[in-house]
């Protein structure tokens, strides 16, 4: 899947293959900063909301639920790898998740102001009408089961399921994380009563902030994947540094090995 | 076989040990420090920007067809080892009356006859505890405002703190609100609940209500209420028994 850092000897007398990579600037300091900081940030909300979760593993819908009410989904007790603190403490977990609570916003709310701001929105995430045809999407979804990724040009840019993926996670469950926990403050409650009302009660808005943090989840796993079979040094070196090294062209005229790919 | 069981289980207990070691760090990071500092910081941020967004803004009343069919009660749910709570709720506390003092210029005592004879507040509110559930029950009582105006409180005052009748090991249960909250139109010292006296299992014969704060400020089995100038010398110097006991933050409105 990653191609091999150096041309192999079957290549070499192909003059073309001989340039040297095309590294392209693939992601600016501002992505790049919120993505690293996020990854500490993201789990310390996960491990510590984990903890919270545990002082009431039960999800209901509406504006009330406790023990005699009816729960939708009865989560089972997480264990101490997975919490922040490992033991059970829910008043150190809520200390971890209120405090890194602000780090969490206050960098969404930058990244995606900065992200309209730069154009990095609507030029490089924004999914384009004719890429949301089924047959564009289908094609998409094969390359990807089939591992079939992008070569040259085409790799600086995002397909369209890494469009929908990142646009999902940027305007979908990172802000409804946000609103989803603002939701659950009594105080907050008082000055926004329509903020709960809007999950359909403060329940509700528990519900889908576990929902959210759920899918946050399920992306991380499928990102890891994906940067593992795309080429991990490649990737994680454009993430620390920018630059990304384009996957060369296959050599069309080669057509007698059909099997290189 | 033996090799391979042996492989595994070293690279299982090298996993373990590896998540061990994060895990450690995170488990010493809470322990009391600079860095337990800074999320204490971070987390007594809320209080004030939670202060300047909510004002004197109300918390929501619900409609009677909104109410939990049961309400949880949680903490403790009867007073233990407390024979003057006890003599007073063998004769339907006939004869308890709420002491206000501290930093007041007119020390009260107040019977339960006289709380209801006060100007009353009935509040249909939803209840969430710290754990993460909710209830919604409807709360009746005076307002702790006027009783505070009654009492007087010195320029001095700056807490006022709720000592309660019922103890967790030999540590009675205590809260406290600022001022602010105090004066809250819908903080009461509630003696009703659904329409009925309030429940022992409830905090009988009056628990405090502060709607815009999380359960455990709302103290039960309220005995005494006093007006501090400042947390310090209070039991563990936090405000609550909770945030005495496991750190809990004194700032409930998150």
């Amino acid at each position: 899947m990653d191609k091999p850092e150096e041309p192999s000897p079957d290549t070499v007398s192909a003059p073309e293959s001989l340039a040297a990579p095309v590294m392209v600037k693939r992601h600016r300091l501002s992505t790049r900063l919120w993505h690293w900081i996020n990854v500490a940030v993201v789990a310390i909300m996960l491990m510590s909301g984990l903890m919270i979760s545990n002082a009431h593993p039960r999800l209901y819908w509406g504006r009330i639920g406790a023990n005699s009410d009816k729960a939708w989904l009865e989560l089972p007790q997480f264990p101490g790898w997975a919490t922040i603190p490992s033991e059970y403490n829910l008043a150190d977990a809520r200390l971890w998740h209120l405090a890194f609570a602000w780090v969490f916003g206050a960098g969404i709310a930058a990244y995606l102001a900065w992200s309209v701001v730069n154009g990095h929105l609507w030029r490089d995430l924004r999914p384009r009408l004719a890429e949301l045809s089924p047959a564009h999407l289908w094609q998409d979804i094969k390359d990807h089961a089939a591992l079939r990724f992008p070569t040259g040009e085409a790799a600086a840019r995002y397909n369209i399921l890494q469009k929908l993926a990142y646009c999902g996670v940027l305007i979908v469950l990172l802000p409804l994380l946000v609103l989803t926990g603002m939701a659950m403050s009594p105080a907050l409650n008082a000055a926004f009563p329509w903020l709960p009302e809007l999950f359909g009660g403060r329940q509700s808005a528990r519900s889908v902030h576990f929902i959210c943090a759920a899918g946050i989840v399920l992306f991380f796993v499928v990102h890891i994947v994906m940067v593992v079979l795309a080429g991990p040094v490649n990737e994680v070196r454009s993430m620390i540094t920018g630059w990304f090294r384009l996957p060369p062209e296959p050599v069309a005229p080669v057509a007698k090995d059909p099997a290189h790919d | 076989m033996t090799d391979q069981f042996s492989r595994r289980r070293l690279l299982s207990a090298g996993a373990l040990g590896t998540g061990g070691l994060l895990l450690s760090g995170c488990d010493r990071l809470s322990q009391p420090g600079p860095f337990r500092s800074v999320l204490e910081a971070a987390a007594d941020a809320h209080y004030g920007v939670q202060r300047g967004i909510a004002g004197e803004a109300l918390a929501a009343e619900f409609a009677v067809s909104q109410m939990s069919p049961v309400f949880r009660a949680n903490g403790n749910v009867i007073v233990k080892d407390n024979a003057e709570w006890s003599g007073h709720a063998a004769d339907q506390f006939a004869r308890w009356a709420l002491k206000i003092d501290g930093l007041v210029l007119r020390p009260l005592d107040l019977p339960l006859d006289a709380l209801r004879a006060m100007p009353q507040r009935a509040q249909i509110t939803r209840h969430d505890c710290v754990e993460g559930w909710s209830a919604i029950g409807k709360w009746q009582g005076p307002q702790l405002g006027p009783i505070l105006k009654m009492a007087g409180l010195l320029p001095s005052a700056r807490f006022i703190v709720f000592h309660c009748a019922d103890r967790f090991g030999t540590v009675p249960y205590y809260e406290s609100l600022d001022l602010i909250e105090a004066h809250h139109p819908q903080t009461i010292l509630a003696w009703a609940m659904n329409d009925k006296p309030l429940p022992v299992a409830h905090g009988a014969p009056i628990r405090l209500r502060a709607e815009r704060q999380l359960g455990y400020k709302h103290a039960k089995y309220v005995m005494r209420i006093e007006a501090r100038s400042s947390l310090a010398g209070l039991y563990g110097g936090k405000g609550g028994y909770w945030e005495d006991a496991r750190g809990y933050q004194w700032w409930a409105g998150i």
